[in-house]
């Protein structure tokens, strides 16, 4: 391995020296959060010369989560009276001016959680008491949600169920294309991808001659990917790559997106800041309907709520750095965030609050 | 959030692999990785093994780190 982290870095320095002499501004999203924040700890960004911009894309589930969401599980919890579990990040997402971690300091039952199967145990244990899992997440969380309901098809659960926000990566992709055609390259979400296959990506450089690479998480992994990238923007020549084949098939984890497509449907979803995307969400089948807390206590869907002045729209497309909002740092930091990309850890406002601008 | 790490299955029940995660030993479904044995190293996300690390890589990367080479 080492001959290979070696010789991956000599050729990134080869190349960037390339670029540093040329002419040319060329701009490459990560499109994954996890993604975000690997850059900044390896302090990859500044190994960059200054013509290359990393642009930070909508990788976040919880920050492209809307605030109607979270006003929607409080409802869950003051009318209805359950106990929720969810994960860590979802805390301190503000919904009209609350948060998950303010209800729980008045006494509501807010349990985090690192599995939906701590829910579920939980449930079982407790036949008396309600209980919600409310989980965010794209198609590297989707499988572990849909495995949950079909535990709890199976074991009879009558007091669980799951309030859901999932999406899915491929059809916003195509969105931010569409929108924003400052994008000469992509860094590829590495563990959305072990799910759903590399295949799923090759639309980006097919059918929109953009090259980008699926990468992983390790320093020698994201310098792979975007040396990958760079090279194919600089011979003009449009290539995709698996930059991670190590953990990710081409055809990815087929039981994963069995179980996918056994428990949920696809529809439209909103994204926080961004707007509807056809057909990018998923959503629990009526088989299911019974595990679906949206149906189970009747809430009703919210139109979107836009926080005043947050521009994580804006950044997740890839139109503005975060400190180029006006908020940043000032009215929005990580202890009183206005956007959910200040509150989530991989939120890019969050990444760029730690790290500073580079 | 879609952060995942890489475990070791030390042994198998059922669904439920006991993984090392460097030295904690955590439960993780293995409902959508079947074929994973004993010693496999799995990428785990949230309580769920969600694929097999190959090991069989080694020429793949190789293939990639030719492509880098600038000619
Ligand atoms: S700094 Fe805060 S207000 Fe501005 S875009 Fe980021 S999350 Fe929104």
């Amino acid at each position: 391995m080492g001959m290979t982290n070696s010789s991956i870095l000599k050729s990134f320095r080869e190349i960037m020296e390339i670029v540093q002499k040329s002419d040319l501004t060329i701009n490459i999203m990560e499109v994954c959060g996890t993604h975000t924040m690997a850059l900044f700890e390896h302090g990859i960004r500044s190994l960059l010369p200054q013509n290359i911009n990393l642009i930070s894309g909508p990788g976040c589930p919880v920050c492209v989560t809307g605030e109607e969401i979270m006003v929607e599980a409080f409802e869950l919890l003051e009318k209805h009276n359950v106990t929720l579990f969810t994960f860590g990040d979802m805390l301190k997402v503000p919904g009209e001016g609350r948060t998950l971690s303010i209800l729980k300091a008045q006494g509501f039952s807010v349990k985090v959680a690192y599995s939906p199967r701590n829910a579920i145990e939980f449930a079982e244990k407790n036949p008396n008491i309600e209980v919600v899992f409310f989980g965010a997440g794209f198609e590297t969380t989707a499988p572990a949600l849909g495995a949950t309901i079909l535990e709890a098809y199976t074991k009879k659960l009558k007091n669980f169920s799951m309030f859901l926000a999932v999406k899915t990566v491929p059809p916003a992709l195509g969105f931010l294309v569409e929108h924003n055609s400052l994008i000469d390259g992509f860094i590829l979400p590495g563990h959305v991808s072990a799910v759903i296959g590399a295949k799923a990506f090759r639309f980006i450089t097919e059918n929109y001659q953009i090259p980008a690479a699926v990468t992983g998480f390790t320093a020698e992994e994201l310098l792979l990917g975007i040396s990958l990238v760079v090279k194919s923007i600089l011979k003009k020549e449009p290539s995709y790559y698996n930059a991670y084949p190590h953990v990710v098939r081409e055809q990815g984890n087929v039981e994963a997106q069995r179980i996918i497509e056994e428990v949920f449907e696809k529809g439209d979803a909103n994204w926080r800041g961004i707007g509807n995307i056809p057909l990018s969400g998923l959503f629990i089948r009526e088989r299911y309907s019974q595990y679906d807390a949206r149906k189970k206590y009747g809430l009703r869907e919210k139109p979107p709520i836009v926080p005043r002045g947050c521009k994580c729209g804006e950044i997740m497309l890839g139109r503005m750095l975060p400190p180029e909002c006006p908020l940043f740092a000032k009215g929005c930091t990580p202890e009183k965030p206005v956007g959910a990309c200040m509150v989530s850890s991989e939120g890019s406002c969050a990444a760029y609050y730690k790290y500073g601008r580079r | 959030m879609c952060l995942a790490v890489a475990g070791k299955i030390e042994k198998i029940e059922g669904d439920i692999g006991v993984v090392d995660l460097g030295g904690v030993r955590q439960p993780v479904s293995l409902i959508m990785v079947p074929e994973a044995k004993e010693g496999d190293y799995v990428l785990i996300h949230t309580g769920y093994a969600v694929e097999i690390i190959s090991e069989e890589a080694y020429q793949e990367t190789v293939e990639l780190l030719k492509e880098l080479r600038w000619e």
